[in-house]
């Protein structure tokens, strides 16, 4: 489904990706995980389109995306979750959740109509809170409404970076079995976390990643039994 | 009563530099550029007026929207030529002033060369009685640049609060790479915003001609500045906030004028920039925002 060949991303003189290479198939889990700095973060962005790579080629579905805006990347079916969650904290939960679906047509009003009702059944909180201005909610109601907004645009494939940066143990489980939920109901899912164990709990593959380069790729309970990994990711 | 009369007058003007404020806080809000070309906007819309009803001899009902689309155009044509390769690479704030200045010279040579350097007179564009509120009597002019100032932003609310399009606006200027990631086309909702901020200066050229019957290439100069002030002063980025600067601007200038001197106007107004900057630099309704490092 998506097919990143060789990318190399630049920030300057600073080489940030060097010839990442990866893939996801329709229906998988699958993660990016390494430690701060390694370019879990630059990748995303490339594939969204707020970055350019100087080499190398994206593809999603078939058609190649490396050259295309952001906006046009998300109407093929491709929505982030960026990281920090970054919600619209002017607007209120329900224009923010609006605001996912701006690449669906006016027409869509009923539909969009129902997914909103979708979202608000998925996250109960959001619907309580939905008049009130994003930058009210907590860290965890803000990271839903990240997730709820971006399932606005009926993304066939989504992207998550970090979703569990800076929440309880108890809400980043409830954010990794929603996640799991999405997946299941049929959206294919590429992950980019710090939380390793949780990451790998819950995938079909990954890949690790180290200074702009992946180093290692296997299937997740692989993954979660390899000695290296185990060192730098798992503690121990 | 001449207190309250002059309160009035001053509202009257500060319609004006609220209208033309607004389209400084919108650009300022969200591509973080101080327009300085935004006061020849005005320019442009009054010489527009000029062209089509003197020199044309058409009727003000084909003069007033021809003017404000034209304006609207020029705007987006600005923001496109001018500045749009700049925002895209990220240039240097300081590159996208120093442009902004260069569309404020280009415009007014421009309009210098095709319509001459000698100021034009205007026709009356809204013929009406003086308005009478008792014993009061105020003059026409006044009277209509509140009432269409107040349904200007009455309208402006509306687009930004209300509309899909007026929704991107808000998350553009909060969180542009955001916006992108939700599909929004900024370039798009930037250029309507410039689009939206240039109709509102055709609207306040509309008015000042009125009140005011006289253009010349250079009027934009003085307009602009004091309704840059009146943003400052309201807190630029924030939409109510242009409109409180630009009428408390108006109302000052007015009581100056009655009460100080004629002469020291224009003294007071960039005092009182100079006193926000020093004591809230953020202006009466602007938010301390954080640097995002």
């Amino acid at each position: 489904m998506l097919n990143v060949n060789g990318i190399n991303v630049y920030y300057g003189a600073i080489h940030a990706l060097k010839d990442v290479s990866f893939h996801v198939e329709e229906g998988e889990i699958v993660s990016l995980i390494g430690a701060n700095g390694a370019g879990k973060t630059t990748t995303m962005h490339t594939i969204s389109g707020l970055l350019s790579s100087k080499t190398g080629d994206i593809t999603f579905m078939g058609q190649s995306i490396s050259k295309l805006e952001p906006h046009r990347i998300v109407k093929l079916g491709l929505a982030q979750v960026p990281e920090g969650r970054r919600v619209f904290s002017n607007l209120t939960v329900q224009d923010n959740l609006e605001m996912g679906a701006y690449t669906r047509p006016m027409n869509d009003r009923r539909e969009i109509e129902r997914d909103l009702e979708l979202v608000f059944k998925r996250f109960p909180r959001l619907h309580e809170r939905r008049r009130q201005l994003a930058g009210t909610l907590s860290g965890g109601e803000q990271q839903m409404l990240a997730i709820g907004r971006a399932l606005m645009s009926r993304p066939k494939m989504l992207l998550l970076d970090e979703p569990s940066m800076g929440l309880s143990p108890i809400l980043v489980q409830e954010i990794f079995n929603c996640i799991q939920e999405v997946n299941k109901s049929g959206t294919t899912i590429l992950l980019v976390e710090q939380n390793a164990k949780m990451a790998l709990s819950i995938s079909h593959r990954a890949y690790v990643m180290e200074t702009g380069s992946i180093i290692l790729e296997g299937a997740a309970s692989e993954l979660l039994d390899n000695d290296q990994v185990k060192k730098a990711y798992l503690g121990g | 009563m001449d207190f309250f009369n002059h309160i009035i007058n001053g509202l009257g003007l500060g319609s004006i530099y609220a209208l033309v404020a607004l389209g400084y806080t919108m650009v300022y809000g969200i591509v973080k550029l101080i327009n300085f070309a935004h006061g020849d906007i005005i320019m442009v819309g009054g010489y527009m007026v000029y062209l089509i009803m003197v020199k044309w001899g058409l009727p003000i009902w084909l003069a007033v929207p021809a003017s404000i689309v034209i304006c609207a155009f020029t705007g987006m044509l600005v923001e496109r030529v001018a500045y749009r390769r700049l925002l895209v690479h990220n240039a240097a704030r300081i590159s996208l002033l120093i442009t902004a200045m260069g569309v404020s010279i280009f415009l007014q040579n421009a309009f210098m060369l095709i319509f001459g350097t000698d100021p034009k007179l205007m026709p009356p564009l809204f013929q009406a009685e003086p308005f009478k509120l008792g014993s009061f009597e105020l003059a026409s002019t006044t009277v209509i640049n509140i009432v269409v100032s107040v349904i200007m932003m009455i309208g402006l609310n509306l687009l930004v609060n209300k509309t899909k399009i007026g929704k991107a606006m808000i998350a553009t200027s909060e969180d542009s790479s955001a916006a992108k990631l939700m599909g929004i086309n900024t370039n798009r909702v930037i250029s309507f915003t410039f689009a939206i901020g240039s109709a509102l200066a055709a609207v306040a050229a509309l008015l000042y001609c009125n009140t005011y019957p006289q253009i010349k290439p250079s009027m934009g100069n003085l307009l602009g500045l004091k309704a840059f002030v009146a943003a400052v002063f309201g807190g630029i980025g924030s939409i109510p906030g242009a409109m409180l600067g630009g009428y408390l601007l108006g109302v000052i200038e007015s009581l100056t004028k009655a009460y100080v001197s004629t002469t020291l106007t224009d003294a007071v107004v960039f005092g009182i920039l100079i006193i926000i900057l020093l004591v809230k630099p953020a202006g009466i309704l602007g938010k301390n925002r954080k640097e995002k490092v």
